[in-house]
């Protein structure tokens, strides 16, 4: 009994695992869902499918000046366009690190391991700059 | 017995017409990649768009740019999703057997011999690569193969440093990202093909700064009926290459296993399993930060991604129902031999000797 909880995995390892197994198969549904929403066209979309190929050969930055493409979170406000409505799945699993860092954060505080709490804060920081849109790359 | 042998040859026997696929794809869609630049600069086109707060929407993409709309291609756009999902699938199965990400096959593969721009095809391959290590997450998390504790400081390095990298190459011009893709995978090869790798590393003592972060762990190795119980040293220095390592994931939209394994196994001394799978959850965190730098960037087409995100998850599954039934070392080699195509691909694109 005692030998087999030497190689159980850790309170927080476990609550990590249990939330992104969830949210993982959510995201990936979405995207699956939203992608047959965009090819069948049943919502209209800012770019058909059909188009998607004349210019997917462009450099993303030429792409966004040329059509005014939503940058940043700006795609939010048109999940009502068939191929920005993908982006919610993508989002989910591009947030879900995020997520259950903030999940296992109280159980670090319980543990008092204060070492893991900053560092597991400071990742969280780190993804939400990434995620906020702040970052400008320059174009070329 | 000969069952593995059928299934090594079929999959010897499937990497052929991978291959010829790629020329025939790049051959249907060469007319794209030369002619759609040639309309695409900004100001030109916006002046055909008559930009305003609506136009953007339906109006603009299908009816504007008359040199871009005559380079349409010759294969159905509905069959690029098909080819795409074909093409990732195979990929994934190859992935697995050759002990590879799939970032690391379909960066250079799709970019090398699909008419995408390169950053739409590193937005793809990170995002690619982030659902591959999200779906395998929870298995090894909960099994205690990869590590959590060795994984957050880890991450937090990496992931900084992957938002450098995707900002550096979203800023670079296609040719000389091609370039460094290039070398990079050839690079890669090397190490795949002369890195060895230990099982079970000898680490005398753990430096300070991982007994300080409690960076140690035991888990049950099954193949020896016994727990083993690990430990690490050299973190700072190791700390210290995952910057260079996170920055290359996010520039060249990579999934970094190739550099997280050598480092976690060989450098820190971490068990092979346990660097494997830590390395494998790794890539959920460090691309996700480069993913988002992408996202927002607007280098992300759903076109190119789902069909992959897609085609690649079927083919890991797949691929790992027949890992255990095969011996995976010819395959190694031939996604060796394979990435050595794409790498010298991607070099010649950038250098423009091959178009």
């Amino acid at each position: 009994m005692a030998e087999g909880k030497r190689t159980q995995a850790s309170e927080e390892q476990v609550a990590y695992a249990k939330v992104l197994n969830v949210v993982m198969f959510l995201g990936l549904a979405i995207m699956i869902v939203t992608f047959i929403i965009y090819l069948s066209g049943i919502l209209p979309a800012f770019m058909p499918p059909q188009d998607v190929p004349k210019y997917w050969g462009m450099k993303s930055s030429n792409f966004i000046h040329t059509f005014h493409a939503p940058t940043g979170w700006a795609w939010v406000a048109m999940t009502n366009k068939g191929d920005y409505l993908n982006f919610v799945g993508i989002a989910i699993l591009a947030g879900l690190t995020a997520l259950c860092y903030l999940v296992i954060l109280p159980i670090l505080i319980r543990k008092k391991d204060t070492a893991y709490v900053v560092i597991a804060i400071m990742e969280v920081l780190v993804l939400a700059l990434a995620a906020s849109g702040i970052l400008k790359t320059g174009g070329h | 017995m000969t069952l593995s042998k059928r299934l090594s040859k079929c999959l010897v026997v499937a990497a052929v017409p991978l291959i010829l696929a790629l020329f025939v794809v790049s051959v249907f869609a060469s007319a794209e990649p030369s002619a759609v630049p040639a309309a695409a600069p900004g100001s030109q086109a916006q002046s055909v768009t008559a930009p305003g707060p609506q136009t953007p929407a339906v109006a603009a993409p299908g009816s504007q740019t008359p040199a871009a709309a005559s380079s349409v291609s010759k294969i159905p756009w509905w069959a690029w999703s098909i080819i795409l999902l074909v093409f990732t699938f195979i990929l994934g199965i190859l992935a697995v057997l050759g002990g590879v990400g799939g970032g690391v096959l379909y960066v250079p593969l799709v970019g090398g011999f699909f008419p995408f721009h390169i950053d739409f095809v590193r937005g793809a391959g990170l995002i690619v690569a982030l659902s591959g290590a999200l779906a395998a997450g929870p298995g090894l998390l909960k099994r205690n193969l990869a590590s959590l504790r060795l994984a957050i400081p880890v991450a937090l390095i990496a992931s900084a440093a992957a938002i450098v990298g995707a900002m550096i190459g979203l800023a670079l011009p296609a040719k000389l990202v091609n370039i460094l893709l290039g070398a990079t995978i050839i690079g890669i090869v090397i190490i795949m093909a002369t890195a060895k790798k230990s099982d079970f590393p000898n680490v005398p003592k753990a430096d300070a700064l991982s007994q300080s972060l409690g960076i140690m762990g035991i888990y049950r190795e099954e193949s020896l009926g016994k727990d083993v119980e690990w430990n690490v040293h050299r973190t700072f220095p190791a700390l210290l290459l995952f910057i260079v390592i996170g920055v290359m994931a996010g520039m060249f939209g990579l999934g970094a296993g190739w550099a997280n394994v050598p480092v976690l196994n060989l450098l820190m001394g971490a068990p092979l399993k346990i660097s494997v799978a830590t390395s494998k959850f790794l890539l959920s965190i460090t691309d996700t930060s480069a993913a988002w730098i992408y996202l927002n960037a607007g280098a992300v087409l759903p076109m190119i991604v789902i069909p992959s995100v897609i085609g690649i998850m079927l083919g890991s599954i797949v691929g790992v129902k027949i890992l255990a039934r095969t011996k995976p070392k010819a395959i190694k080699w031939m996604v060796i031999v394979l990435l050595l195509f794409a790498g010298l691909r991607a070099l010649l694109k950038g250098l423009e000797i091959w178009k």
